[in-house]
């Protein structure tokens, strides 16, 4: 009743081409960005800052990843390292390039890890599945070990860690560093996250998308129709680990703060892909479930359990956190492995009936 | 010139220079190899049979260990509670294949992969939760395993120090291949693991219970990671840092194939000695701690000529 | 569809929990610790959580908190995680922590520029950023009772001592073996520095976290290196194995020396009888016979109220927490004091922290003579670079092998003011103190 397309006729290609051809989709997405953008004004800091900005990064960060896996049908083990070339990528333009926004180089870092991608897709051009999984290893390892023994990658600090610098932009505002605001790198995440969704939501449904997912379901068909592989693997390593360089990138500058190699750990490979696989492979709407969901459940055990009374020790609720994850996981791998985002199309079914089941 | 010389000749020469240190590396290498070995069995059992790369290999190698250490903490005797550990590896076979296996039958082998992660995920915290975070230390003794040391002496002062613990482990990880391939070739199980191995439909239609079999081989690979978990454990100790090193089991499995025992074992061989080979020479020209990611990159490069492995068999998803 | 509402419902207490975060009793003071219970670190992050918690707790049951003022304590697990640390931290912000102990140098380093944002005192004890010593680079962040650089500099004059001489250390190898982490290469700089004033060679090497179980490349190229002593800055899991390795390779163990830090029971005990010998620095008494300490044990742990295991009560990591905890403690006492309130304020706790004077009386008053050296902080140090001593592992238990001694300080001290300096220009543009001091 309240979500149907019938009536609206698509008189124009344009509109029948549109992301959004049904209007209560536009309404929804304008209802969704309005309360995006009055969230500072009504959450606290500590959700800002520890949960909606984290939350839209690892959402890109997981949006990278589902291009490579969803989309292109390609098991990557590696994001984690991904996303820290496009942090060191981005701490060293910083320091090289002090005057240029800082926006500007976050997403000028994302062409760096997009290099180092398309080096360690290189391997997919010859093998596939499992095989391709351990060679996302390699460059998994082969990244944290070089964040450590490349000193100039950290400028030489003796620490080992890289830490965030001020920088102002749009104007005298202090987008980095310890003294901007929640409320603004909340923003310039939101806008950033925004955009680079946009512009991904046009790829995958544009020619190199159905490239992808020609790959993925049946490369030899793919093959025969024209797709080179070698080109539409590649671009997916590239597009994948360009995403996940910006990520990291704002994951480090808009986030943490400072980071150490071991922020780019094999454990946030795997988070990202757990982010991927609850949310639904191959669905960016599901990214963005994915995200909320893992980010948010341990924080909501944490602080939920003593608040509804349920008195453990900090490391207790650590503990079953992770084993809900881990059961989650199993659970939507075997009750609905496209994840939370079939969920949501099934919701969106049923509100197209509503209320006549049977119509 | 000088960097030629540093990479072809000076390793070389060093190794010349110091045999019994030479041998030592070597022996060191050979002890970790087998312990990559021991996980990589228990990788290539649950995939023989059932086609799912279990990724949970490794921390079930911790939990077995801890599942035994745990409990004789709790005031178990060594005997009862390594017979209790094999009984939790049992149950935990028989959940596996209950609650994550059936229902995931037929599904690709990416989402079998991903829900061993998820495993992984569930033991991780679900050690933590009944036996706590902290490291502790294998009851070596009291299982009756050696320890201690001897040493033999090479040329001139030199000095090769094998641990009696270390000299177990190969011992063990022999006995185990031994058995294992006794299992697989003699038993009526064996058999049928061997079917089942060879293809599903046939084997169902001749009779053998998929769901058995499965609680079979988990149950095995349990038992594999048990002994690595003792072995490892009594090493260093029962941790879950351990989790990250088995890891090291994937490159091995490439390098032996995903279904070969043997390939385990001389793939297990090869990265374990390789490693430490390269770490020790040639590992300072590049600033030492490559051994975290050799292991993966021999196993890249050789994957891009022979993807097979070394005893894999030929039908092989190759683009 | 459950699922779905599961993940609404989820947003619905994280939001209501978030907003509800800053309530707290009138009477009562925050404190949250940041701790490592489970992970590869947790040998070593247990008994200091259980330490600092326990103390703190036996103030509140035996004193009714501090001057009448509860101290509500809570628990963040980090699992020695930056990015959990980092989620601590903006935790303990919304609820209004008086202080801030990170227990890992890789979040001391991250909190660092944030604490004199967000007016939070970091104290980081005898861990994190030796030049935070500086308080007038750092006034938010402090460092009792001694740096790394203390530490490192300690253990080479020891070693001089050992060798009859520090001119004596001319043409030797010393061996520092670190976990590689930013806790492991802090002390590198000094270490480099004092080897090019005495001469000593100085080989490095370095342990990757993950690999921490499995450290037998580095013995070995200790075997082949042979150095004269071996220094190490372990932390969780890589000091018992270190310990192992070492009697494995029969590394003479009293030329084995580890920071305070790899001084835990359970590290030594990993390498059986045949670690006697092994040492390691200290700067607080091991065992439970202090008053305070028996306080401890008849009100939180015989009270069931502790996490601790009897066996290891008064162990050297577990006063090491409790340590942490007088700090605290004797710092809010200060604060109150200066401020004439008795609910102080994070601001307050850090001119409390700038005050700081713990001499033998004020020990003994608490019941604790003689468990560690006198301090006092003040404004430009931030540290106070107190004694420390050596002690050996005899097989079952720690032994003073050492009298108290100070760091090195005239090498240390123009080292660290250059640091901050460095640090300083590094972090451009680093904000000038606008605290005065309250002396």
């Amino acid at each position: 009743m309240f979500y149907r397309e019938s009536g609206q006729y698509k008189t124009t290609y344009e509109s029948d081409q549109a992301i959004f051809p049904i209007r209560e989709d536009r309404i929804g997405i304008a209802i969704i960005m309005a309360m995006a953008l009055i969230t500072p004004f009504i959450a606290s800091e500590f959700i800002l800052a520890s949960i909606m900005i984290p939350f839209l990064i690892l959402a890109l960060g997981t949006i990278g990843l589902n291009v490579l896996t969803g989309y292109a049908g390609q098991l990557s083990l590696g994001t984690g390292a991904f996303m820290g070339a496009g942090a060191y990528a981005c701490y060293k333009l910083a320091t090289i390039f002090p005057d240029i926004n800082i926006v500007v180089l976050i997403l000028l870092s994302g062409v760096f890890s997009a290099g180092v991608g398309i080096l360690f897709g290189l391997p997919s051009l010859r093998i596939k599945g499992l095989y391709l999984a351990v060679t996302t290893l390699a460059a998994q390892f082969f990244l944290e070990w070089c964040f450590i023994r490349i000193p100039w990658l950290y400028n030489y600090n003796a620490s080992g860690a890289i830490e965030v610098p001020e920088r102002r932009g749009f104007g005298d505002l202090i987008l980095t560093g310890p003294s901007a605001t929640a409320t603004t790198r909340y923003y310039v995440v939101l806008a950033i996250v925004v955009v680079v969704t946009l512009v991904v939501k046009n790829l995958v449904r544009g020619r190199i998308g159905r490239q992808w997912m020609m790959i993925r379901d049946m490369d030899i068909a793919a093959e025969l129709m024209g797709v080179r592989p070698l080109w539409a693997k590649l671009s997916a390593f590239a597009v994948s680990s360009y995403l996940a360089g910006v990520a990291g990138a704002m994951f480090v500058f808009f986030y943490l703060g400072a980071a150490e190699p071991s922020s780019f750990g094999i454990s946030l490979s795997f988070q990202v892909l757990f982010m991927a696989i609850l949310g639904g492979l191959g669905s960016l709407v599901g990214s963005f479930f994915g995200a909320a969901f893992i980010w948010i459940l341990p924080i909501a055990l944490r602080v939920g359990l003593p608040a509804v009374g349920v008195d453990v020790g900090a490391e207790i609720i650590f503990q079953i956190a992770q084993m809900a994850v881990g059961a989650l996981i199993i659970f939507f791998l075997i009750a609905e492995p496209h994840g939370l985002a079939r969920l949501w199309a099934i919701g969106k079914e049923k509100l197209r009936v509503w209320p006549f089941p049977y119509a | 010139m000088d960097t030629l010389y540093a990479v072809f000749v000076d390793p070389f020469a060093q190794m010349i220079d110091m045999p019994d240190f030479f041998l030592q590396v070597l022996w060191e290498g050979f002890v970790a190899g087998v312990l990559y070995a021991l996980i990589a069995l228990g990788f290539v059992l649950i995939f023989k049979a059932s086609g799912v790369f279990n990724f949970a290999q490794g921390i079930m190698v911790v939990f077995a260990g801890l599942t035994l250490v745990g409990l004789h903490e709790k005031g178990v005797p060594a005997w009862l509670a390594l017979i209790l550990a094999i009984a939790v590896m049992g149950v935990l076979a028989l959940a596996v294949e209950r609650l994550v296996m059936r229902p995931l039958v037929n599904q690709p082998d990416i989402i079998l992969l991903m829900s061993t992660i998820g495993l992984t995920y569930f033991l991780v915290g679900f050690g933590e939760f009944v036996f706590g975070g902290e490291p502790k230390q294998m009851i070596t003794r009291e299982l009756g395993l050696p320890t201690g040391s001897t040493a033999i002496e090479i040329g001139e002062n030199g000095l090769l120090i094998l641990q009696h613990i270390d000299i177990a482990a190969a011992a063990i990880a022999l006995l185990m291949v031994a058995g294992l391939g006794i299992f697989f070739n003699k038993t009526r199980i064996g058999r049928a693991l061997r079917a089942v191995a060879d293809d599903h439909q046939a084997a169902l239609s001749v009779g053998i219970s998929l769901n058995q079999i499965w609680v079979i081989v988990w149950f095995a690979a349990g038992i594999v990671a048990l002994a690595t978990g003792i072995m490892w454990g009594a090493r260093s100790d029962v941790s879950f840092a351990l989790e990250i090193i088995a890891l090291k089991a994937l490159p091995v499995l490439i390098l032996g194939g995903f279904t070969s025992i043997p390939g385990a074992i001389v793939g297990g061989l090869i990265i374990g000695i390789g490693e430490k080979l390269g770490e020790i020479y040639w590992g300072p020209l590049v600033g030492g701690g490559i051994e975290s990611w050799l292991a993966y990159m021999i196993a890249l490069i050789f994957l891009l000529f022979r993807p097979q492995g070394l005893f894999g068999e030929r039908i092989i998803e190759r683009v | 569809m459950s699922m779905l509402k599961l993940t609404t419902a989820a947003f619905a207490v994280a939001l209501a929990a978030g907003v509800a975060l800053p309530a707290q009793a009138e009477d009562s003071v925050y404190i949250q610790l940041p701790t490592y219970r489970t992970g590869p670190y947790a040998g070593s992050g247990i008994p200091i959580a259980n330490g600092m918690h326990d103390y703190l707790t036996m103030l509140n049951e035996r004193d009714g908190g501090i001057n009448g003022v509860k101290i509500n304590v809570d628990e963040c697990e980090t699992g020695y995680d930056t990015q959990k640390g980092v989620e601590c931290y903006e935790q303990a912000k919304a609820k209004g922590t008086l202080v801030f102990n990170p227990w890992s140098t890789g979040i001391t380093l991250q909190v660092i520029p944030k604490a004199s944002v967000d007016k939070i005192p970091v104290l980081s004890m005898a861990y994190g950023l030796s030049a935070a010593s500086q308080g007038d680079v750092f006034p938010w962040v402090f460092n009792p009772p001694m740096t790394y650089w203390d530490g490192a500099s300690g253990i080479i004059k020891y070693i001089g001592e050992q060798e009859g001489g520090l001119d004596k250390l001319k043409g030797k190898k010393i061996g520092y073996i670190f976990l590689d982490a930013g806790y492991g290469r802090e002390a590198i700089p000094l270490l480099e520095d004092l080897s090019k004033e005495y001469g000593f060679e100085m080989l490095q090497y370095p342990v990757a976290g993950k690999e921490m179980q499995n450290q037998s490349s580095q013995w070995l190229n200790v075997r082949r290196d042979k150095p004269d002593y071996m220094v190490m800055w372990g932390w969780g899991a890589m000091s018992p194995t270190a310990v192992k390795e070492a009697t494995k390779i029969r590394y003479p163990m009293d030329k084995f020396i580890g920071v305070w830090w790899s001084g835990g029971e359970d590290d030594a005990r990993a390498g059986g009888a045949a670690a006697k010998g092994y040492k390691t620095l200290n700067f607080n008494s091991v065992g439970p016979d202090k008053p305070a300490l028996q306080d401890i044990k008849k009100l939180v742990v015989d009270a069931g109220k502790s996490q601790v295991d009897p066996a290891k009560f008064g162990e050297n990591l577990y006063n090491r927490g409790v340590m942490n905890a007088v700090i605290m403690a004797e710092a809010i006492r200060v604060a109150q004091d200066k401020s004439g309130k008795t609910v102080i304020n994070s601001e307050d706790m850090r001119v409390g922290l700038e005050n700081l004077s713990i001499d033998a009386a004020r020990l003994e008053a608490i019941g604790l003579p003689e468990f560690f050296s006198p301090m006092q902080i003040s404004c430009k140090d931030h540290s106070g670079h107190t004694k420390m001593y050596v002690q050996e592992w005899d097989g079952e238990n720690w032994k003073q092998v050492s009298d108290w001694f100070e760091p090195m300080s005239d090498k240390v001290e123009p080292l660290l003011a250059a640091a901050a300096e460095e640090y300083k220009t590094s972090n451009a543009p680093w904000p000038a103190r606008a605290e005065a001091c309250a002396n």
